[in-house]
């Protein structure tokens, strides 16, 4: 057993576990954060995509213990103070999800592509999201959702900042 | 009056319920559920396609940490039935035993053989380790027709024969006359390969007993909670009305979550036996082998025709793979296309016959469109082919040979009552958003200078039958169950509503839709309707959500109970406003007495009314709440018309969708942004049959394309942006004019797409790419048809 420190959605953990634990499984079974899903085995489909201190990561490929002293952050910590990020709002809008599996992991990949690239064109989010599987929408909406999102809010205004959020 | 509040909801692209929680995972995905106490089971399965199983120990396994219990098949055959066949579609068919977990014999890789119970799910799995297992390998059964020879291996050696069942259909005229009277015969053999469904969320199951008295909570990704409870009842013993059945949210189907499986009968008896709660979660990898697969069929397909393209008789012959055993409705997957293959031609002669056959390879079933799609493909296909021989462009034969609008209904040669359509207009306005014409002129300029990068035109019209299904033909089919659908109304006293739903939805949106009906016909806000479904002790009657059968059946039925409330309402209105029911109008929820307006009372109060009872009609049964159940008169009958363009790099075999151009009428429309959804969902699984997917198998019989990693599910880059658009001809067959929309875009896709690429080609001496239609398959087709050419050429010189 080893001892992890890890921030998740601004909270911070600390537990003792397997070495061998992935994160996700550390995030779903051991904090209950479920909202974070897990659609495979070989890192293809992207539905368990996180935030891992800045930089997306499909948290079926990272060991919880390589997360000590990380910040994570998952899709149940996307929303800030009871209002939705402008990729979840446009997710909705766009019917940009059908079974919604992929949701969680879409919409993490794509608040990294805005990040990098706040005004991507269509080509640019289809390659940016290749790391992440839907089996529903044939991706056409979730295309149009992040196009809503990087028009519609710029990329300053995206996502509010920590500091503006704070109360 | 309350037609005008029906402009209000129905038809209206209303962003979803269902999203709110999707969006922020707050999701109750079977997986996500943890109770005290909950013990994980994990599954050995079979490294082996076939082979006779000489000892399972599982002894090792029990002395593993955190280990609770191991069971073997024959341990569990003790408890547990057969796994159900509910379609067997003849009376001689051949319909082995099917433990849940291998007793004597495993006959496909990934047939289970042990099961081990642990604290944690990694336990679980590091314990399957200690299984000791002897396998004498038996030879593998891979090939369709070898199988069916003398001589040939058998996956069920107790049968004596690899052969399931022989479902013959002939209608029309005799098909040999018509066929001698014709000019043109053409024969083709098409090959549908075997597919795995991939729904976004594995399978899970979770088992909450109450050992006390007897009953079960079992969570399932499941498309059909109502028919797994009579199922696993009937399996386990368990008597059905100790047994509830919950579908949570549900990340997925496309038919493979419409199945009555292994584990779920295995974590109910797992639960029985130890009484404690158990879950199993299917890995990705694991699910390419235990989930059934789709497809897989040998297609010998002939039309006769006139030297004009008119089309005179069909002729099918199909061996459909059934895998190592019958599933809940294995062997009734190619019937459904049976009738199908004529599509909307109009024609002499039809005969069909389709022989079911056993291999040592997971079970096939259901995937999305279920034999429709193979049908489709089968004809589109060969239409294409027959265009060429008669020297038609391949639209020009299509509208030479299909039904007139004005037609309708018309009784095809299969013996379908199509209720409507409208074939011509769907055409006309596909050809002009594709800009047909302009491209068919660049495709001749570019053939002809010799561009190495070749453009191809695919075309594909269609129909499906779909709503199932009308009960007295799924009798006449040998089905077992029936095809109607539930629903209720529960008027709240503070005026709220629940609609009770027997569908079971795993992404489709029924949540919204059913609100948008149930508003219109109540006149009450779209946000004050509740939609409960996927739980058998909430929503008890079902026949859940397959076969673009939700909307049609179930729709209906929300529909038809919402119009017994108002109607119920209606007298209790009449009462407390003094008045006669037939002078109450009744428009946005409020009923009005004619000629005053101002005598009123909304549905909501009335509901309050009701709830205290103090002042009802005499004798009335304090409640205006109802309920409907639907058995449809007929099948619904989408249909469309799909055009793709492709560019095909004949240097490297490399296909990319240039356009791709829908118009699908799937009769009239609930919510355009969700039917919308389901074409492009639909295109890109059709797109992937046709260009990427394949469920590989070795010679041994191993699943090389055993993950994601090895099977190709297309991701956001690999597909094209889709111009969808519809034509609305009404169904009559149900008071919503709806037809159904979920099967649609993967029936026509596959064949416009391959078509395309065969277009592409032919002029280079390609008649036919196998699917998928990957690189090296096309650049082996070239490469054949070059050797082709050089052969004749040296014949002639």
């Amino acid at each position: 057993m080893t001892r992890i420190s890890v921030t998740v959605d601004g909270t911070t953990y600390e537990d003792e576990v397997e070495p061998r634990l992935l994160l996700v499984h550390y995030l779903r079974d051991r904090l209950g954060l479920t909202g974070t899903p897990i659609g495979c085995d070989t890192s293809n489909c992207g539905a368990c995509t996180v935030d891992l201190d800045g930089a997306t990561a499909k948290s079926c490929s990272v060991l919880a213990v390589q997360a000590d002293g990380s910040e994570v952050t998952t899709v149940q910590g996307l929303a800030a103070n009871g209002e939705w990020h402008p990729l979840q709002k446009a997710f909705h809008e766009q019917h940009a999800l059908q079974c919604g599996y992929c949701t969680p992991g879409m919409l993490m990949a794509a608040r990294d592509l805005l990040r990098e690239n706040p005004g991507p064109s269509a080509d640019e989010v289809r390659h940016a999201l290749e790391g992440n599987l839907c089996r529903c929408t044939g991706y056409q909406n979730i295309v149009r959702a992040v196009l809503a999102a990087s028009g519609a809010a710029g990329p300053a205004a995206a996502e509010p900042s920590p500091q503006e959020v704070a109360p | 009056m309350s037609e005008r509040t029906t402009e209000r909801e129905v038809g209206r692209s209303r962003p979803r319920k269902e999203d709110a929680r999707l969006v922020t995972g707050q999701t109750t995905w079977t997986d996500n559920i943890g109770v005290t106490g909950l013990l994980h089971l994990a599954i050995l399965r079979s490294p082996m396609a076939h082979a006779r199983l000489t000892r399972v120990d599982v002894s090792g396994a029990l002395g593993r940490p955190g280990v609770v219990a191991a069971f073997t098949g024959r341990d569990l055959a003790a408890t547990t039935a057969s796994l159900p066949c509910a379609w067997p579609v003849t009376e001689d068919i051949v319909l082995p035993d099917h433990p849940a977990v291998a007793v004597d014999e495993v006959r496909y890789a990934g047939d289970p053989v042990a099961v081990v119970v642990a604290r944690d799910r990694y336990a679980a799995a590091d314990a399957l380790e200690a299984i000791e297992v002897d396998y004498e390998p038996l030879p593998p059964v891979l090939d369709l027709e070898a199988a069916l020879a003398d001589g040939s291996p058998l996956v069920h050696a107790d049968k004596g024969t690899n052969r399931s069942y022989v479902w013959p259909l002939a209608t029309g005229e005799d098909y040999g006359a018509v066929r001698r009277r014709a000019d043109v015969v053409l024969r083709r053999r098409y090959l549908q390969q075997r597919l795995i469904p991939n729904a976004m969320e594995p399978r899970a199951v979770v088992v909450t007993p109450l050992a006390a008295s007897g009953e079960y909570t079992v969570y399932s990704a499941t498309q059909i909670p109502h028919v797994l409870r009579v199922m696993l009842s009937m399996v386990t013993g368990v008597p059905e009305h100790k047994l509830r059945v919950v579908a949570p949210d549900v990340g997925g189907g496309f038919g493979s979550k419409l199945q009555v499986y292994g584990e779920e009968v295995v974590a109910l008896d797992v639960a029985r036996r130890l009484g404690r709660p158990v879950k199993w979660t299917e890995s990705r990898s694991e699910g390419h082998l235990a989930t059934h697969h789709g497809r897989g069929q040998v297609q010998d397909i002939e039309v006769a025709a006139t030297s004009e393209g008119k089309l005179l008789g069909l002729k099918v012959d199909l061996l459909a793979d059934m895998g190592a055993y019958l599933m809940l409705v294995t062997p009734g997957i190619p019937i459904l296309g049976a009738f199908m293959y004529p599509a909307i031609y109009k024609m002499d002669a039809y005969e069909f016959s389709c022989t079911g056959v056993f291999t040592t390879r997971t079970p096939t079933d259901a995937y999305r469109g279920a034999g429709r799609p193979e049908a489709t493909y089968a004809i589109e296909r060969i239409m294409d082919e027959l265009a060429v021989e008669v020297g038609l462009d391949p639209v020009e034969l299509r509208r030479r040979n299909w039904i007139g609008h004005e037609e309708f209904p018309y009784t095809s040669v299969s013996g379908l009552t199509y209720d409507s359509g409208d074939y011509e207009a769907a055409t006309d306005k596909a050809l002009a958003l594709f800009g047909y014409d302009e491209l068919r002129a660049e495709q001749a300029k570019r053939t002809e200078s010799g561009d190495p990068v070749r453009l191809g035109i695919g075309v594909s019209t269609y129909t499906e039958m779909c709503g199932l299904a009308p009960s007295r033909v799924l009798r006449d089919l040998r089905y077992a169950a029936g095809g109607w659908e539930a629903a209720s109304i529960r008027m709240l006293p503070t005026g709220k509503v629940e609609v009770v739903t027997g569908s079971s939805p795993h992404g489709q949106g029924h949540e919204t839709c059913w609100s948008q009906i149930a508003a219109d016909v109540l006149g009450v806000p779209f946000e004050d309707v509740e939609v409960v479904h996927g739980d058998t002790r909430s929503a008890p009657q079902g026949m859940d959500t397959y076969g673009s059968r939700s909307l049609v059946v179930g729709g209906t039925a929300v529909h038809h109970a919402a119009r017994k409330v108002v109607e119920k309402a209606r007298r209790v209105a009449a009462h407390l406003l003094e008045a006669d029911e037939r002078d109450l109008d009744f428009a946005d929820g409020v009923f009005s007495v004619k000629g005053s307006p101002e005598a009123r009372r909304t549905i909501q109060e009335v509901a309050f009314e009701t709830f205290s009872s103090h002042d009802l009609p005499d004798g009335m049964e304090p409640t205006v709440n109802a309920e409907h159940l639907v058995d449809p008169d007929n099948f619904s009958y989408p249909h469309g018309t799909h055009l793709c363009a492709v560019e095909v790099d004949t240097e490297t075999g490399r296909t990319s969708i240039r356009s791709y151009v829908c118009v699908d009428d799937v009769g009239r429309v609930v919510n355009p942004v969700i039917v919308e959804g389901q074409v492009h969902g639909g295109l890109a699984q059709g797109i992937a049959q046709a260009l990427y997917e394949e469920a590989v198998y070795d010679d041994e019989g191993n699943l090389v394309s055993g993950s994601l990693a090895d099977y190709l599910v297309p991701g956001a880059p690999d597909l094209p942006e889709f111009t969808t658009d519809r034509t609305e001809t009404p169904a009559t067959s149900n008071p919503l004019g709806v037809k159904g929309v979920g099967e649609a875009g993967t029936i026509a896709s596959t064949p416009a797409v391959v078509n395309a690429i065969v277009d592409a080609l032919r002029p280079l001496g390609v008649r036919d790419v196998a699917m998928p239609c990957s690189p090296g398959r096309i650049w082996e087709a070239l490469r054949s048809a070059r050797a082709g050419r050089e052969a004749q050429k040296e014949g002639r010189s």
